[in-house]
């Protein structure tokens, strides 16, 4: 496994849109800095940017990676290696690089600009934190959707509508049952809905630490016990934890059930 | 007239060339407070030196100076009510005074001033009290360096630390207040000034203001109060230069302004609260120059507010900058800096050409269901507030900034 994760890792970031992407966190975390001056203000921004970008790279990226490397995946299945260390070790590549395009990309604009001497420290620990975990989530989602879709325009469009559907559709929804159900106790049906989008359960991590004071305003004991303890961080790390688990135990189940 | 003026300088000065020193001490010729009051004549010095006195029902009927020496303790063994001031012209300084008596019929104070003018209270330490300084019908007086450290758990079985109650022209200055009910209380008082005072973790308000006109407040840090600070049914307040700090909660807030008229709210920081300033019933207010950081609610306008002005604040990472629950808007926002602006000066004079709209459509929703805060910075949000932003519907059109500052105000 660790051959072929070394070798996926090294085949990407030798590849022109590792770079591009490195670059891209590169220049958004300079040009952040530059226009704002202030490392609080700056982490704000790159939050909208990591819950909105960060799932569609890793969707797009690991779909484009699946499709394009199938040739090689199907010689590599003739050879006697195990079916599940080629596939999560090729996961783990694509993953793997895209974390630490984002890692380096941002880390080194915000070091340079005195982020250890910042209190948002820890801010943007967590940020960086939840963009790690997005992207493997979301890089195993769009193996399980390449594995199951021999058509490649009909998996890159199952991909897209994923994102497109738990990146906005799904708290358009949320948003409307709550409106619609206001008459009803809500509080742990929002939160337990929060659970079932890692986009959502990112951002509510997030919120945590940058929005604390408007979410204690609300009136309810449920609300409170979440976010004004650690039981909030706690259950949301484990939720994130979970949540990328479970694609890839169906990567590897899925991968072994199918006939190439 | 002149001789007469002299003649009372002299009567005066020879009343005070007679003024004792009387020393109080467990080896001394006076071995209580109550003793030494007693004994004493008008504006003679008790001298209490190092050691605990058991004493509580001090009354003071006479101009006296009570000086502790090295802060002798004063305790009430939670009998009762310690020192009483019914005299003019009274100096109480250094003394340290423990457990005042609770009870549910009477106010208790370690220090209560009854209808008595210019007197002094300074550097006092007060511990395990119920109510801490209480000024009634006094005018005129000082409040000054002292400490209060109560140990409040139950609103109903607690007392302020500082209340002040039909009091005018008192100075309440450096002192300290933590874990009482309510930090400071004013009531019926006008003309009081509260300089540089640090009210934190009290049960319920730093401090309460009610149906007291033409004060003044500046330099004051209230922190990490149950409810934060509470103005209400006053006139003419002015709050200059006070800091608001972490008062999280429910109703929680920095500051709550309700029935407040011709106030000025200048040069103040409100950080880290969940609203910060909550107004309602309040008119021809001036906010300028405040420094609103990182809020839940940076204002929330609950209604019956008319022309108050908001010039020259720095609205910076609240979560809501504005709050309104009408479509009616009557106040003016003028020249303030949003950190959500995102215009822009081509013109390069320093103000964004396009106008701010500080209220988003998202406030409005959360008014209506408030469970929606957790999407709260989702894209989804954005997107609508965007929408509402081009085309407001549910927000109302005419509140908007139409100079924001590309900088912050100073």
């Amino acid at each position: 496994m660790l051959k072929i994760l070394k070798y996926s890792f090294y085949d990407l970031i030798r590849s022109r849109w590792s770079y591009v992407y490195f670059l891209f966190y590169l220049l958004l975390g300079f040009v952040l800095l530059f226009l704002n001056n202030d490392v609080s203000k700056a982490v704000i921004t790159l939050m909208n940017v990591i819950i909105v970008l960060v799932p569609l790279i890793g969707t797009i990226f690991g779909i484009m990676y699946y499709y394009n490397s199938k040739e090689f995946t199907e010689l590599l299945l003739a050879q006697p290696i195990k079916r599940s260390s080629i596939f999560l070790g090729q996961y783990l590549g694509v993953a793997g690089s895209l974390t630490m395009s984002l890692v380096l990309g941002l880390g080194i604009p915000f070091v340079l600009y005195g982020l250890f001497k910042s209190d948002a420290i820890f801010d943007f620990t967590l940020l960086l934190v939840t963009g790690a975990f997005l992207t493997m989530i979301f890089t195993a989602l769009s193996f399980n959707i390449a594995l199951s879709n021999e058509n490649k325009i009909k998996g890159f469009g199952y991909a897209v509508l994923l994102w497109l559907f738990l990146a906005v559709i799904y708290d358009g929804l949320f948003l409307m049952s709550l409106i619609i159900f206001k008459e009803y106790p809500l509080d742990s049906f929002s939160l337990a809905a929060t659970m079932f989008n890692p986009i959502d359960l990112s951002r509510t991590l997030i919120l945590l630490k940058l929005d604390i004071s408007a979410l204690l305003g609300y009136t309810g004991a449920v609300f409170k016990q979440f976010f004004g303890t650690n039981q909030g961080l706690i259950i949301s790390i484990l939720m994130l934890i979970l949540w990328t688990i479970l694609p890839i135990w169906r990567l590897i189940y899925k991968s072994k059930k199918k006939d190439f | 007239m002149r001789d007469f003026f002299i003649f009372f300088l002299l009567l005066f000065s020879s009343l005070m060339l007679c003024a004792e020193m009387i020393p109080v001490c467990s080896e001394c010729e006076v071995k209580s407070i109550i003793v030494g009051v007693n004994s004493a004549s008008d504006f003679d010095t008790l001298l209490i030196k190092k050691g605990t006195y058991k004493e509580f029902n001090i009354i003071i009927n006479k101009p006296l100076t009570l000086l502790g020496e090295d802060y002798p303790i004063i305790d009430g063994e939670d009998q009762g009510e310690i020192i009483r001031i019914i005299s003019d012209n009274v100096t109480v300084d250094g003394l340290f005074i423990i457990n005042v008596g609770t009870s549910y019929t009477t106010d208790y104070a370690a220090i209560r001033v009854v209808k008595s003018d210019n007197y002094l209270i300074q550097n006092v330490v007060l511990e395990k009290l119920f109510f801490g300084i209480y000024l009634e019908k006094s005018n005129n007086g000082k409040v000054y360096n002292n400490k209060i450290i109560g140990d409040a758990v139950d609103e109903y079985n607690s007392g302020n630390g500082i209340q002040l109650w039909y009091s005018k022209n008192v100075l309440v200055e450096n002192n300290i207040v933590q874990h009482v009910r309510d930090g400071i209380y004013l009531e019926f008082s006008d003309n009081v000034s509260i300089k540089n005072n640090r009210s934190t973790d009290n049960l319920r308000y730093g401090l309460h203001f009610m149906f007291s006109n033409d004060d003044v407040y500046t330099d004051n840090v209230f922190e990490n109060n149950g409810a934060g600070v509470a103005v209400m049914f006053s006139k003419r307040i002015k709050m200059i230069g006070n800091t608001f700090r972490k008062n999280w909660g429910t109703a929680a807030f920095g500051m709550l302004l309700k029935e407040i008229n011709d106030a000025e709210i200048r040069g103040n920081t409100f950080e880290e609260n969940t609203i910060g300033i909550s107004i309602e019933g309040s008119n021809r207010i001036q906010y300028s120059n405040n420094n609103f950081i990182k809020n839940g609610w940076a204002v929330k306008v609950l209604g019956a507010c008319y022309t108050n002005t908001f010039t020259k604040n720095n609205f910076l990472y609240n979560s809501f900058d504005i709050s309104y629950n009408s479509k009616l808007n009557d106040n003016v926002f003028n020249q303030n800096y949003w950190s959500d602006y995102t215009g822009y000066d081509l013109d390069k004079n320093g103000v964004g050409d396009i106008p701010y709209r500080p209220v988003k459509l998202f406030s409005y929703i959360v008014n209506k269901t408030p469970e929606t805060i957790v999407l709260l910075r989702s894209l989804f949000m954005d997107i609508i507030d965007f929408s509402e932003k081009v085309s407001p519907v549910f927000t109302p059109d005419n509140l908007l900034d139409a100079n924001p500052l590309m900088n912050k105000a100073l």
